[in-house]
């Protein structure tokens, strides 16, 4: 298990090498050249010579990839050309906003999600089961910028339980974690139903009930821990699509987090700053996926590596 | 014959019928059997007779809906099964009575050791701790002779060969000390050197623990090596009911003729085997009288209108058939129904 962690890290490093070389890439494929910009309007062409000349423009693509990617191991991320602070430091104000956000919302989606698909799988075609099909086929329907406002216009418009907008409290939390959560729990709930049928089927369920165990422990135990194998998968992607999705709720729910940074930055052509939020967003992404993997491989331990 | 105390359980008129769009499959319609203490019965039949549906029946282990037990009895130390409640029952699987099956591949679940498996059987029905359920389980499979158990029952199904996996499922539902041991097809998906060495185990650990078997197969070889009594059936009902010995000497019903014709055998010189023509009935829709008469090469009549009862013969077996009854000597060829 140990070893096996340690081979999947290492395979993670070729991975983000690739993902900073497309992010470095980003800045090389956008028209425009920076050293103009920076110059400004009316600099003679050897001043923005000298510019290229200091920012390495007139090396060759490998080298400048090399030295971004020395940039970025050491935290530089480069500055903004907005607030002309360093990227790295605003990135790390924004960040814990957002994963807060994701945490709670991918436990929304986890919780409600199994649950809903474990209770619909026991008893198919059940009056229960078909209003949670519904409900999850709605969830996966709706965009949720669309969710987003119609909780605001229920909960916090008319019935003012919770907050409009804004990130102080547990209150702000809610809704926002709904909105983002809403999708995933309904795949999940689709997905942890088909998974659960498919195993109830199975004969080991039937040995099961043959040794005479509770139709709980039956459930819960040898039907579940099968089941959850092809859900994890699905949480995992869940969680990349969650990322996406936090740039949508953010700006309905006026949060300021790295969702609302990357609109911004992309409004204002901050190439820096799209540069090191979208590699933030990959970061966690591949980390994400790591321990998804580490996760799938502890409940399904017939699964080798390569 | 064996004593009348000896029994621990009869079956009586067990009907276990399906519910589908496509009607009622009627696939265990009116089974009588009895098995005695320490004895091996086999009941045999061709894929799709009943003989699963009756030993899931016996359990209580039918998936409802679609199927659903709809009449009969089934007796176990007296007491009828099918009136006993869930929790009841849930306490005599896997502990008085415990079955194994077919696929020991897919019987196993894949996710769990096969040690904690075992050893949860301890747990549920014995109430005992972890640690002792645990030991009980290595000592389980030291019985059914898996080499090194203490590290064998660490591992994972998969990592265990087909006949292993078939020790294991052994172990586990001998674990109790069951009364009776319901074995649906064990030695089917294995291969015949694994197939003579479980039954070998079987036979050994039936006579250690005193059990009764009831062994659910399709294969004649397997009836003859280890059961003492055998119920043929067909389209959901037994046709035959006798000592194996007789059975082999000499099959009443000609569908069991039929199977054992189509045998290979060793002591005459064969040039093909002999197959019994035409199909086994839809369960949609069963001949009205006897079940086997459009496959039969006798059939009157009288076979195609009225269903046989399970008779007595002069031997002490018992035997579905017409030509058994003083009715067939009544009837010629041409009815009033006229049919065939």
């Amino acid at each position: 298990m140990f070893v096996y962690i340690i081979r999947r890290f290492l395979q993670t490093i070729p991975v983000l090498l690739g993902v900073i070389f497309v992010v470095f890439l980003i800045m090389k494929l956008v028209p425009g050249d920076p050293a103009v910009l920076i110059a400004g309007e009316g600099a003679t062409e050897e001043t923005i010579e000298t510019i290229r000349n200091d920012l390495g423009l007139n090396d060759p693509l490998l080298v400048q990839y090399f030295s971004y990617l020395k940039d970025i191991v050491q935290g530089d991320f480069g500055e903004s050309i907005r607030s002309n602070r360093p990227v790295f430091d605003e990135i790390m104000v924004r960040l814990p906003i957002t994963m807060e956000l994701a945490l709670i919302s991918i436990l929304f989606s986890i919780v409600l999600g199994m649950i809903a698909g474990i209770l619909s799988a026991t008893k198919p075609n059940s009056i229960a089961d078909i209003t949670i099909m519904l409900l999850a086929l709605i969830g996966v329907s709706f965009p949720s910028f669309w969710i987003g406002l119609m909780l605001i216009f229920y909960f916090s418009v008319q019935l003012q339980i919770f907050p409009v907008a804004g990130w102080d409290s547990w209150m702000h939390i809610v809704l926002p974690s709904i909105t983002l959560g809403a999708m995933g729990a309904a795949i999940i709930a689709r997905m942890t139903r088909s998974s659960m049928l498919d195993v109830i089927r199975q004969d080991y369920i039937r040995t099961a009930r043959a040794k005479g165990l509770k139709n709980r422990v039956i459930i819960y135990k040898h039907g579940l821990k099968n089941a959850i194998i092809p859900v994890i998968t699905v949480i995992g992607l869940q969680f990349g699509v969650l990322l996406g999705g936090a740039v949508i709720t953010e700006t309905v729910f006026a949060i300021n987090g790295l969702g609302r940074l990357i609109v911004d930055s992309i409004y204002a052509r901050d190439l820096p700053m799209i540069q090191g939020t979208v590699l933030t967003a990959s970061v966690i992404f591949v980390i994400v996926n790591l321990i998804v993997d580490t996760l799938y491989r502890y409940f399904n331990k017939r699964i080798e590596l390569d | 014959m064996l004593e009348q105390e000896d029994k621990i359980l009869e079956v009586r008129q067990l009907q276990t019928h399906f519910f589908t769009d496509e009607g009622i499959s009627k696939a265990v319609d009116g089974v009588d059997f009895v098995l005695h203490k320490g004895e091996t019965l086999g009941i045999v039949g061709e894929s799709g007779c009943g003989k699963s549906i009756t030993s899931m029946s016996i359990l209580r282990l039918i998936d409802s809906p679609p199927g659903k037990i709809v009449g009969g009895e089934v007796v176990f130390k007296g007491e009828n099964l099918l009136s006993k409640s869930e929790a009841t029952m849930r306490k005599i699987r896997g502990n008085e009575i415990s079955m194994i099956f077919q696929e020991p591949m897919t019987s196993l679940n894949p996710v769990f050791s096969v040690g904690e498996q075992i050893a949860e059987v301890f747990r549920v029905h014995q109430n005992m701790g972890r640690k002792e359920a645990w030991k009980k389980a290595v000592e389980m499979l030291k019985l059914v002779g898996i080499p090194s158990p203490e590290e064998r029952a660490k591992q994972e199904p998969h990592e265990l060969s087909g006949g292993m996996r078939q020790r294991v499922m052994i172990a586990m539902a001998l674990s109790c000390n069951p009364e009776i041991l319901i074995a649906d097809e064990p030695t089917t998906a294995l291969d015949v050197t694994i197939q003579a060495q479980i039954l070998e185990l079987m036979k050994t650990l039936q006579n250690e623990l005193g059990m009764g078997v009831i062994m659910i197969t399709h294969d004649l070889g397997v009836v003859s090596e280890t059961c003492d009594r055998v119920a043929v059936m067909y389209a959901g009902k037994v046709v035959e009911y006798a000592t194996a010995d007789d059975l082999f000497d000499q099959p009443k019903h000609p569908y069991t003729i039929g199977l054992m014709n189509s045998l290979p055998r060793m002591d005459i010189d064969q040039e093909s085997l002999q197959a019994i023509p035409g199909n086994v009935p839809s369960p949609y829709n069963m001949p009205n009288g006897c079940r086997f008469a459009p496959r039969c090469p006798h059939a009157k009549g009288i076979c195609h209108d009225a269903i046989p009862e399970l008779r007595n013969t002069d031997d002490g077996s018992q035997v579905r058939c017409w030509m058994y009854t003083p009715e067939w000597e009544d009837h010629s060829d041409i009815t009033k129904a006229g049919v065939k």
